[in-house]
Formats: C-alpha cells, sequence, structure tokens
C-alpha cells in the first residue's frame, strides 16, 4: 500500500496548476462570463492539454489515465475556479465528437441546463441510457444563474435524443469528478482565506494570529484533508473495484466535498469581513461553485440513504479492504 | 496512488490472522472495568503472548527487539487485531507507544537493555507524568522541581491525568530542573519508579464514574540520576520527539471499533419501535447514520494517507491532528445520534459494557467521547499545531 501521491501524479498536478495559473489566472476566469463560460481557445488548450481525453485509453489516441489522476486533474481546475462542463466533456471523450458537451439527468417537468449558450451538444442520462441532443435542438429561455460562471437556461421540453451509451456507471462518474472540482474548489476558498488573514491587519496584528480567525482556517485545511482522503479512496475504488464499493466510496467522497466547499466558501467569505461580500472580493466565486456542483444526479440525501443502505451489511463497514 | 496491500503485507496479514483465530478462542472472558488487578493480568498476560509469538514492539527496530515491521504492517495488525477481537493495546500504551520509542531513540544502552525487553514481554507497565494541574495545554510551564543532590533528583510536585498510574511500575517523568531558564529549557525527562518513598498516586473519578487515571503526588522523591534520558534540561526535546507518533497511530483501532459501533447501531435502528414502524423509518436518523459512515470511510482513508506518509518519510504526517480533531466531532454526533434513538431508554446505564439493547453502551459512550476533544492535546491545541505549522498563520506569542 501507498496511498500517496506517485511522482507521476505529482507532476500531472504541478502540470495541471500552472496551466491554470498560465491560462486561468482568476481575471480570466472572471472575463469568461462574459462568454457564456467557455472560450473555445481556451478550451482547446485544454483539449490540447490532454484534459478531456484523459480517460480514453492510448490506442484510441487518448492519455490513457485512470479514475484516480482524473480526480487529481479535476481537483486542481476547481482550485481555479475554471468554468464550463468540464465533467460532461471528459465523459463525452470517446462517445460522441462534440468539442463541448454538456451532461444532465433527464428531469420529469422543466430542465435547467448549463452552459446553454456554448455547448455543442448535451448527453441526458435517464434509466434507459445517454442520449445525445443536438444543441440546435433546444429551445432555451434566459435564466439568472446564482453563479455567473455557471450561465443556466430553462429547457421546457428536452428532445429524447440519439441514444450514444448505456446507463450503467455514468451516474458515479459524474459524481465521482464534479466531487473532485469541489475539493479543489474547497482548497481555493482555504487558500484565499489564508493568505487574507496573514496580511490583513486589524488591533495592530495580522488577524490570523487570533484563534478566532485562525481556528476558522485550521477548520477548512480539516475539511479539505477528509473530503480529499475521501475523493482519492474513490478513486482507487473506481480503478480497481475489488477495493471496495465504487456506489458508497463515490457517494461518501461527494458528500464530504459538498460540504467541505459549502462550508469553506462561507468560512472564505467570513474571514474576509465586509470585503467578503462584495462582488470584488473573489470568495463568492468559490462558495457559488460550490453551490453550482452540488445538485446533480442526486442529493445529498439520497447519497447519504445510499451508504446508510449499506451500513450493517458488513460487520466492520470496510468494505472489501478486509478481504 | 495505491490502496491495495502488496504480496508481502497480504501474507503478514494471513500469517496474523492464522494466528489470531488460534489463540483468540484461549483468552475466556475480559476482566471487570474495575478489577485493576485482573485488568493488569489480562493487559500484561496479551502482551506476553504478543511478544512469545513475535508481534511484540510491531512498530519498534528490530535491533531493539521489536518485529521493525512497515507502518503498513503496523496498520495492518491494528486492523486485524481490532476486526478479530483481539485485547486493546490497555495499560501497554504508554510503554509500547511513548516512553519505548523515547527510550529507544534517546536512552543510553544500560537504560535501553533494562526496559527495553521488559516493556516487550509485559513484565513492565509504565505510564506518563506530564501534565500538572497548571501545566495543560501550556504543557512546558510545567513546575514539579527536581533538585540535585549528589547522585540523585530530589523531586516535588503533583502529575494529574496520569492514566494507569496506580497500577504501573514505572512513569515517564517531565521536572524542572533549572527554574531560572526560559520554560522549554529547564525541562529534564526521567525514569520513575512508581514505588519510591514519597509518592501517592490518587485515582480521579470521571464524568462517567471510572478512575482510568490519576493524580500523583511527589514529596521529596529521590530519584537516581542514571535515570535521566538525555542531557539534564533537554527534557523537552526528548518529550517532543515522540509526540507524533502518539498522533499518529493511537487512534487507528479506536476509529475501527467505531465503525464496527456503528454497524451495530444501525441494526439497533432496524429493531427499535417508533410510531409503529422503527427508528430506521425515521428520515434524519437514517441519512445521519449514513453521513457517520461517510465520513468514518473517509476518516479510514485518511489513516492510510497518514500511514502512507509515515512509511515514505519515517515520520507521520501532519494529518494526525487533522484526525484527531475531525474524529472528535464526529464521535460525539454518533453518541447525540444514539440518544435521539433510544429516548427514554438513555437515561439508564446498561447493566454491563456491550449490552446495545438497552443502550448501555452508548450511554457511556456519551459520556465517553467528551474526552476525545481534550485528551492527547485539545482541540483548541490541534487547530492551533495546524493553523501555525501547516498553514503558516503568525503565532499569538
Amino acid at each position: 500500500m501507498d496511498f500517496e501521491l506517485s511522482d507521476d501524479q505529482v507532476a500531472l498536478c504541478d502540470g495541471i496548476w500552472d496551466l491554470c495559473q498560465g491560462r486561468f489566472d482568476i481575471d480570466t476566469v472572471r472575463g469568461l462570463a462574459d462568454c457564456g463560460g467557455v472560450d473555445r481557445r481556451l478550451w482547446g488548450e485544454l483539449a490540447d492539454t490532454g484534459v478531456f481525453s484523459l480517460l480514453v485509453p492510448e490506442d484510441q489516441g487518448g492519455v490513457g489515465l485512470g479514475w484516480a489522476e482524473a480526480g487529481l486533474v479535476f481537483e486542481q481546475l476547481g482550485r481555479a475556479l475554471v468554468p464550463g462542463p468540464l465533467v460532461g466533456t471528459v465523459l463525452a471523450a470517446g462517445v460522441v465528437d462534440d468539442a463541448v458537451v454538456g451532461l444532465i439527468e433527464r428531469p420529469i417537468g422543466p430542465a435547467l441546463v448549463e452552459y446553454p449558450d456554448v455547448i455543442d451538444a448535451l448527453l441526458v442520462l435517464d434509466e434507459d441510457g445517454v442520449w445525445r441532443v443536438d444543441a440546435a435542438d433546444l429551445s432555451v429561455e434566459a435564466a439568472h444563474s446564482v453563479d455567473p460562471l455557471t450561465p443556466v437556461g430553462r429547457v421546457a421540453v428536452l428532445p429524447q435524443g440519439k441514444q450514444v451509451a448505456e446507463t450503467h456507471g455514468w451516474a458515479n462518474r459524474a459524481v465521482f469528478l464534479s466531487s473532485a472540482l469541489q475539493v479543489g474548489v474547497a482548497t481555493g476558498a482555504r487558500e484565499l482565506a489564508v493568505a487574507y488573514a496573514q496580511e490583513r491587519q486589524q488591533f495592530g496584528k495580522p488577524i490570523g494570529q487570533f484563534q478566532a480567525v485562525k481556528h476558522k482556517c485550521a477548520d477548512m485545511y480539516s475539511r479539505e484533508e477528509v473530503a480529499r482522503a475521501a475523493l482519492y479512496y474513490a478513486g482507487c475504488v473506481m480503478d480497481s473495484s475489488e477495493q471496495g464499493d465504487i456506489s458508497r466510496a463515490v457517494s461518501g467522497a461527494r458528500i464530504l466535498a459538498a460540504e467541505a466547499a459549502d462550508h469553506n466558501g462561507k468560512d472564505c467569505v467570513q474571514v474576509h469581513g465586509g470585503m467578503g461580500f462584495t462582488w470584488e472580493i473573489d470568495a463568492h466565486l468559490y462558495l457559488k461553485r460550490a453551490w453550482a456542483l452540488t445538485p446533480c444526479f442526486g442529493s445529498l440525501d439520497e447519497h447519504a440513504e445510499r451508504i446508510a443502505n449499506m451500513v450493517g451489511a458488513d460487520r466492520l463497514g470496510l468494505g472489501a479492504s478486509l478481504g | 496512488m495505491d490502496i491495495r496491500y502488496s504480496a508481502e503485507e497480504i501474507a503478514f496479514r494471513d500469517e496474523l490472522r492464522d494466528w489470531l483465530s488460534e489463540v483468540l478462542p484461549t483468552l475466556g472472558d475480559p476482566p471487570a472495568s474495575d478489577d485493576w488487578t485482573a485488568r493488569r493480568e489480562w493487559d500484561t498476560g496479551w502482551q506476553r503472548m504478543l511478544y512469545d509469538a513475535g508481534y511484540a514492539g510491531i512498530n519498534w527496530p528490530s535491533e531493539f527487539g521489536g518485529r521493525g515491521s512497515t507502518p503498513t504492517e503496523h496498520l495492518i495488525f491494528l486492523e486485524e487485531t481490532t476486526r478479530m477481537g483481539a485485547p486493546y493495546v490497555g495499560m501497554n500504551f504508554v510503554g509500547q507507544l511513548h516512553a519505548g520509542p523515547t527510550l529507544i531513540l534517546e536512552a543510553t544502552p544500560e537504560q535501553r537493555a533494562r526496559h527495553l525487553p521488559a516493556m516487550l514481554k509485559g513484565e513492565e507497565v509504565w505510564c506518563q507524568g506530564f501534565s500538572e494541574p497548571n501545566a495543560g495545554s501550556d504543557l512546558a510551564s510545567l513546575s514539579t522541581r527536581a533538585i540535585r543532590d549528589g547522585d540523585h533528583y530530589v523531586v516535588t510536585g503533583q502529575k494529574i491525568w496520569t492514566s494507569f498510574g496506580h497500577v504501573a511500575d514505572y512513569c515517564e517523568l517531565l521536572v524542572r530542573t533549572d527554574q531560572e531558564a526560559p520554560k522549554h529549557r529547564g525541562i529534564t525527562w526521567l525514569i520513575c519508579p512508581m514505588d519510591l518513598p514519597g509518592i501517592e498516586v490518587r485515582p480521579i473519578t470521571t464524568v462517567a464514574g471510572s478512575s482510568e487515571f490519576c493524580e500523583v503526588f511527589f514529596d521529596e522523591v529521590r530519584i537516581p540520576v542514571e535515570n535521566r534520558v538525555g542531557d539534564e534540561n533537554d527534557g523537552w526535546r526528548v518529550a517532543m520527539v515522540t509526540f507524533s507518533f502518539e498522533r499518529g497511530t493511537a487512534f487507528i483501532s479506536e476509529l475501527l471499533g467505531t465503525m464496527n459501533h456503528l454497524s451495530e447501531m444501525a441494526d439497533i435502528a432496524r429493531s427499535i419501535s417508533r410510531n409503529g414502524s422503527t427508528a430506521w423509518d425515521d428520515d434524519e436518523i437514517r441519512r445521519e447514520i449514513g453521513r457517520l459512515q461517510a465520513e468514518y470511510d473517509a476518516l479510514w482513508a485518511l489513516t492510510k494517507r497518514v500511514v502512507s506518509q509515515a512509511q515514505r518519510t519515517g515520520m507521520p504526517g501532519p494529518g494526525g491532528s487533522v484526525f484527531k480533531l475531525y474524529y472528535a466531532d464526529v464521535k460525539k454526533r454518533m453518541a447525540d445520534l444514539a440518544h435521539r434513538m433510544l429516548e427514554r431508554e438513555a437515561l439508564v446505564f446498561g447493566d454491563e459494557a456491550g449490552d446495545e439493547q438497552t443502550g448501555g453502551d452508548m450511554v457511556a459512550s456519551r459520556l465517553y467521547v467528551l474526552s476525545l476533544s481534550i485528551a492527547a492535546g485539545t482541540s483548541e491545541i490541534q487547530r492551533n499545531i495546524i493553523g501555525e505549522r501547516i498553514l503558516g498563520l503568525p503565532k499569538e506569542r
């Protein structure tokens, strides 16, 4: 067992983070709100780097990495608040040829579709399969999204579309990648709060010297680390399912990542005081992204239910790790 | 990032399982919790069995009589012994996890030869004399005084929270040997035999009604200078060398036991009648069980990360503080949930530990968990450690 990142994995994280800092600095990211969340040139750079073909086998022209690595890449993208339909586009690679692909669970009534102005196609997941709907076939009514970097539009009736894949496994994969983004969001929010606590002075001291603020930052870090452990475990289980139950691991990662991102977003606002409530400070962007990522493929209550129904089934609650 | 055990690790595990399934049925029933003589026999008897089978000092280097196992094998050892219901380390805790490792790193060859084999065989029980009534979180301000008198230190003062002080043979004792020096630089680490004249041990009754730990009073106790470990006035460093070890592995067995307990709670929820159905049909109870399981699974994964860091670097990573802080809170929520399930049955202790149907276990547990955010560094101290050492926030002082 070596449940730490390998040298290659560290290099992968560093490479993606360098790319994010070079191409997706926070001013650029904020600017993407004006073009529907995706700039085709920047999106193309992500594609050229292999972000979208991470999971496609090498003999099919992809990077051929596993879920653990995909989680690491998405964690860095979340940390940098990179917007766009990242989850859908990665899962669509090798399935459809479109460059910018949304993903949604087919609702009973009207749908809220993310990035409606920039997607080429929308993959719709339901019990019977995964269906491709051409973006041109969507009749979208504008809506005012809570997250400026996750624009949404209302679609009264989602077309049936053309089936492109079987349903099995898709929801877990989407939840896993979305959770990875949230661990990154939790990290970014914590980093912003800690940097501010070190530099902002009140009563003649940096506010991070006061325990009330220092302990809030420590709690942010703790949540993030526990969520990260859950995420890495889920990635390992997805890569080798004899290590545990995929649904249990993914639901666990989702709950912890969503709550870490939400709480760290709020604490980041709080540490910034009055400035945290302004549009100018980036704190709200982390919190809003945390919120935008949570309601997809099951509520947190549903994930908790899914895990609860596995408790008691095996005595030590440790899944296959006990063999 | 590979969570799978290697072939060697699996071989180690299988051999351990075989041994455990052979010896555990021969143990009989554990002693009553207030029968200290029997408990000492039980804990040290188990230590002797581990020694004879080659599992004593699992993480100690082999040149000091340990097994020299890797951190991952240590984890597997704790995982398997807990899973199969083997005795807990109990009153061997300080010797095995703190005093022993300290002697290995800091003691003279004579001191090691005198104590390490005895610790491994279960012939010596150790306790810890660090905290004092006026030196808790601010441990370095301790004032138990040692005055040099020829070949002896003459020790006067008071220690507190000394687990198993009334049954221990030796105490790892921190004393002040220089009143004038800055507080961290006037402390010395001594091996104190607990049968010396002038030592008085008084058990402290906890909120749970038990007496796991004691106050220890020292009245001009003469401790030979040859019992000093490390240099005079260098005791703070000697003590800190092994603190991170304590945080790294101390809670593994307990986490695994807690996960087992959560499974039992789920079963109990399914059997407790509530409004014409069962407690399990209460959405809030069911979902909270799911959330707790998610958090314990995550803490188990975090433990594996900390152990993997120890395997690579020789030292447990900073995740130990994160684990302790987070675990204390989650376990308190679990105790509160148990009480929501039990309703008025939560007013009474059970007849004996493990009497889950009437909630005896859970009632005692709700009290016990209060200590988790206090012992071995309060949650507030853990937050300072994380804030200052990991996040780089400025120190208050």
